[in-house]
């Protein structure tokens, strides 16, 4: 019956958040966004104590339940895992020790990278983003050409149901990381069960720590069990240890399996008495306790959690370096351009896990992850480009569904204001002043008119900016026809301003004759 | 130039001789066939103080009815202007209610099919429901369909265009058997008005040739496509005078309650201009696309040589 519970709890959240990020016609309502922001990292980035304390108080309660249904990433390796039994037969699982000083040392390394600024290693460990990134990346393209396919056989018929969709590469490097993600962490789900959750993830270790306190907890029932083993055999976070009839409750996961398979019923999932109470820590809410982690570990875990550190930044830095296999392109933009609510790089660059949940929502396809555009730092995190369209004015959705925080919600009287970047002119490359034609593309999609078309030869017009009011929504970037290098694109800004754009007086005009 | 050379330019220059030919017996065809159902006495009709519908009532019966122009089994493509992400109020996209009042006569007069789209300049599935013309040509029966890819646009010749010479243009088009021309009266920033000859850049794939290749005379050139709308009905109940052809905030717009239909497309955006031209100095002058498309003769701008019937409501 417990299993039974968590089993289509588990898979009910993992649909629809898998369903979410992949829903681009937005049949899911947008209030769907909350299964993004219960997650564990991003509520502590937001700072959302509701959820951080519930999350909190239900591992207290029940243990880590927040691993073994909430994260998709746990339910992923689930689904990996059973896959594997149908391939290999007598699958068993056997008891392992807790790996203390490599758990401990990730979730210090984390803290550490983070306290210092360095938010990649969270984003990278987060098991929701990491997700995201999977879903995103590799799920993604197949559901599009899922729907193309539908398109194509609908479309036939006359039936417009469906619509075609552009498939295309965001990125690389996150492509590459979110492959290299599910290739490790699915073989090692496939293998030994919840490895990931119980000696890397960073989350799995800080809840660790807390079930060890839950008040309900699976537990031997000392008469009926005979040591048979079979619980052990079914634990995928090997913290059984059936000979000595112990369970590592910073491991388990709260999967009931071991309480579905036990044949003389001597596993239970009951309250454990108040004086285990005691031993209960006052627990301190979010991010005081990560802080205080590293002070507490030994030298020797700090130590090895700056020598992880240092790793990863090389490895970083060794990717950057080897940017040559990249094609080259001139690029003019010498900043980036945040999404809109991205505050400044810095509020970015520390609140942002790259979950890429903006890169599959916006319906306007200009978010993708950068690479090295916001330093090392910003790698994977979200930034604007206008290959493929550009910022609508009156769209809101990435801040409406970041849940993390780095990029705010914005009202649509906000988001109207709200500059991204500046407009830049290039007078040589217009095709007014070269071809002394017609153009006014880029005045055309202005919506504030911070380009607007002032006389010039003749009856032709010609562009002219007001940097104060633009946007900086990429629409005149992304629809000037100059060739090869477009004579209008959008400079980015470090930190975002507010467009002073005016109220126009609506004068009223009466026509009463038809004119001619 | 060697022998093999030489013979493949011989046969090259054979091939395209023979599609041009071909194009212009289709131009032919299709032109023969309208002027035979034409049973109004008048080129032009101007509707003015009416709401959109009930002016478009008052024209078309002035025009003979529907049943002139759209016949019983016909596959028809209405096409109005739905390029941004503006509500009704903005003038930016084409009334709604005209658009539901010309699929629904369309019906009346025994169509089988309409079919709705526009090549949005905003994200189409914004323009479609902000400008509320998805759900009303859905709710007069029409199709609605997209027109975001390319893979929904054929390529057609252009033989007559001075600049374009080919374009892709939507299949609803190329696979209707008549279409009808719906565009609302604008400014536009760089062909300085946008009526029923700029709405044409909504049923082309490639817009970009056009502002790189003087914006103008493409405009002018895509008109000359063989296949001509049966009707041209500018939407003039609101009008953008200024920010156009996207506007920015109320004050661009000017309640005029206007409506104007013809065969004839370059009398039809001539009578729009001097309309606009009320509301904000525009003389023709400026609007080089209308002068180009009557010296390709597609239509005339000479006023005076047209039968116009002018309805006060």
């Amino acid at each position: 019956m417990l299993k039974k519970t968590r089993v289509i709890l588990s898979l009910l959240l993992f649909s629809l958040i898998t369903l979410y990020f992949l829903d681009f016609r937005e049949f899911l309502p947008k209030s769907f966004s909350f299964l993004a922001k219960i997650q564990f990292i991003p509520a502590l980035l937001a700072v959302n104590i509701l959820i951080l304390v519930s999350l909190l108080v239900l591992t207290l309660l029940f243990g880590r339940v927040y691993c073994s249904s909430i994260c998709p990433m746990g339910v992923y390796q689930d689904v990996v895992a059973w896959l594997s039994k149908k391939f290999i037969r007598k699958k068993r699982y056997t008891y392992s020790k807790a790996k203390n000083i490599l758990r401990w040392s990730v979730l210090a390394a984390t803290i550490v990278a983070f306290v210092f600024g360095f938010t990649f290693l969270v984003g990278l460990l987060d098991p929701y983003g990491a997700y995201g990134r999977m879903i995103t990346h590799l799920l993604r393209p197949a559901y599009l050409a899922g729907n193309n396919l539908l398109e194509a056989i609908f479309t036939s018929f006359n039936n417009y149901a469906f619509y075609k969709v552009s498939i295309y590469s965001l990125s690389l490097f996150s492509s590459a990381i979110a492959l290299i993600t599910l290739g490790v962490i699915g073989y090692l789900a496939w293998r030994n069960g919840r490895t990931y959750c119980n000696t890397i993830c960073p989350v799995g270790t800080t809840l660790g720590l807390l079930s060890k306190y839950s008040l309900f907890k699976v537990r031997f029932a000392d008469d009926k069990c005979n040591m048979c083993g079979l619980c052990a055999m079914k634990c995928k976070a090997s913290c059984i240890d059936s000979k000595n009839k112990k369970i590592d409750h910073s491991r388990c996961v709260t999967c009931f399996n071991c309480i579905e398979s036990c044949n003389r019923n001597a596993m239970k999932f009951s309250f454990i008495g108040l004086k285990k109470k005691k031993s209960v820590s006052p627990i301190p809410a979010y991010t005081f306790l990560k802080e205080d982690q590293p002070a507490n570990e030994s030298k020797r875990r700090f130590l090895s959690a700056s020598l992880v550190v240092g790793l990863a930044a090389g490895k970083l830095i060794a990717q950057g370096t080897s940017n040559g296999l990249l094609p080259k392109k001139e690029l003019k933009r010498q900043i980036p351009i945040a999404p809109p609510g991205a505050v400044s790089f810095d509020h970015l660059r520390e609140k942002c896990i790259s979950c890429h949940l903006c890169v599959s929502k916006c319906p306007s396809h200009v978010i993708k992850p950068a690479f090295l555009e916001y330093g090392l730092e910003g790698i994977m995190q979200p930034k604007l480009y206008f290959d493929r369209g550009f910022c609508n004015y009156d769209c809101t959705v990435c801040g409406d569904v970041c849940p993390t925080g780095a990029l705010l919600p914005l009202t649509k009287e906000e988001k109207n204001h709200t500059q991204m970047g500046q407009v830049q002119f290039i007078i040589e490359n217009c095709i007014v002043y070269y071809d002394e034609t017609s153009c006014g593309a880029c005045s055309e999609h202005c919506p504030t008119q911070a380009v607007h078309m002032v006389p010039y030869k003749g009856v032709l017009t010609i562009p002219e900016t007001d940097t104060s009011i633009c946007v900086g929504c990429g629409g005149c970037e992304y629809v000037c026809p100059a060739i090869p290098f477009k004579a209008i694109y959008v400079e980015g800004l470090a930190t975002q301003n507010k467009a002073e754009i005016k109220k126009e007086e609506v004068k009223k005009t009466v026509i009463d004759d038809f004119g001619f | 130039m060697d022998r093999r050379n030489f013979l493949r330019a011989v046969a090259l220059t054979g091939a395209a001789l023979t599609t041009i030919k071909e194009a212009e017996a289709m131009s032919i065809l299709t032109q023969s066939f309208e002027t035979t159902h034409a049973a109004s006495k008048y080129d032009l009709i101007a509707v003015m103080g009416g709401e959109p519908e009930v002016m478009f009532r008052k024209a078309i019966a002035e025009m003979g009815g529907m049943k002139a122009f759209i016949s019983k089994g016909d596959k028809v493509c209405v096409k109005p202007n739905i390029g941004w992400d503006q509500p009704v109020e903005m003038a930016a996209n084409t009334n709604p209610k005209l658009v539901a009042e010309i699929i629904k006569q369309c019906f009346d007069a025994g169509a089988a099919e309409v079919t709705v789209f526009d090549h949005t300049c905003d994200d189409w599935r914004k323009t479609y429901s902000t400008s509320g013309i998805e759900q009303a040509a859905k709710k007069a029966g029409a199709k609605v369909v997209p027109a975001h890819q390319e893979s929904y646009y054929k390529s057609v010749s252009i033989p007559k265009g001075k600049s374009l010479k080919s374009a892709k243009i939507h299949q609803a088009i190329v696979d209707s058997d008549k279409w009808i021309n719906v565009p609302v009266l604008k400014n536009h920033g760089g062909a300085q008005l946008s009526i029923s000859m700029k709405n044409y850049m909504g049923i082309v794939w490639d817009r970009k040739f056009f502002h790189a290749n003087d914006l103008q005379q493409c405009i002018a050139d895509v008109c000359t496509y063989a296949k001509r709308p049966v009707l041209n009905v500018v939407d003039a109940y609101r009008l953008m005078k200024t920010s156009g052809p996207r506007g920015k905030s109320p004050a661009d717009v000017v309640l005029s309650k206007g409506l104007f239909v013809s065969q004839d497309i370059i009398a039809a955006d001539t009578a729009a201009a001097n309309f606009f031209n009320q509301a904000r100095e525009m003389p023709l002058e400026k609007v080089t696309h209308i002068s180009k498309g009557q010296e390709l003769g597609v239509g005339t701008m000479n006023l005076k040589s047209l039968n116009i019937k002018r309805v006060r409501i």
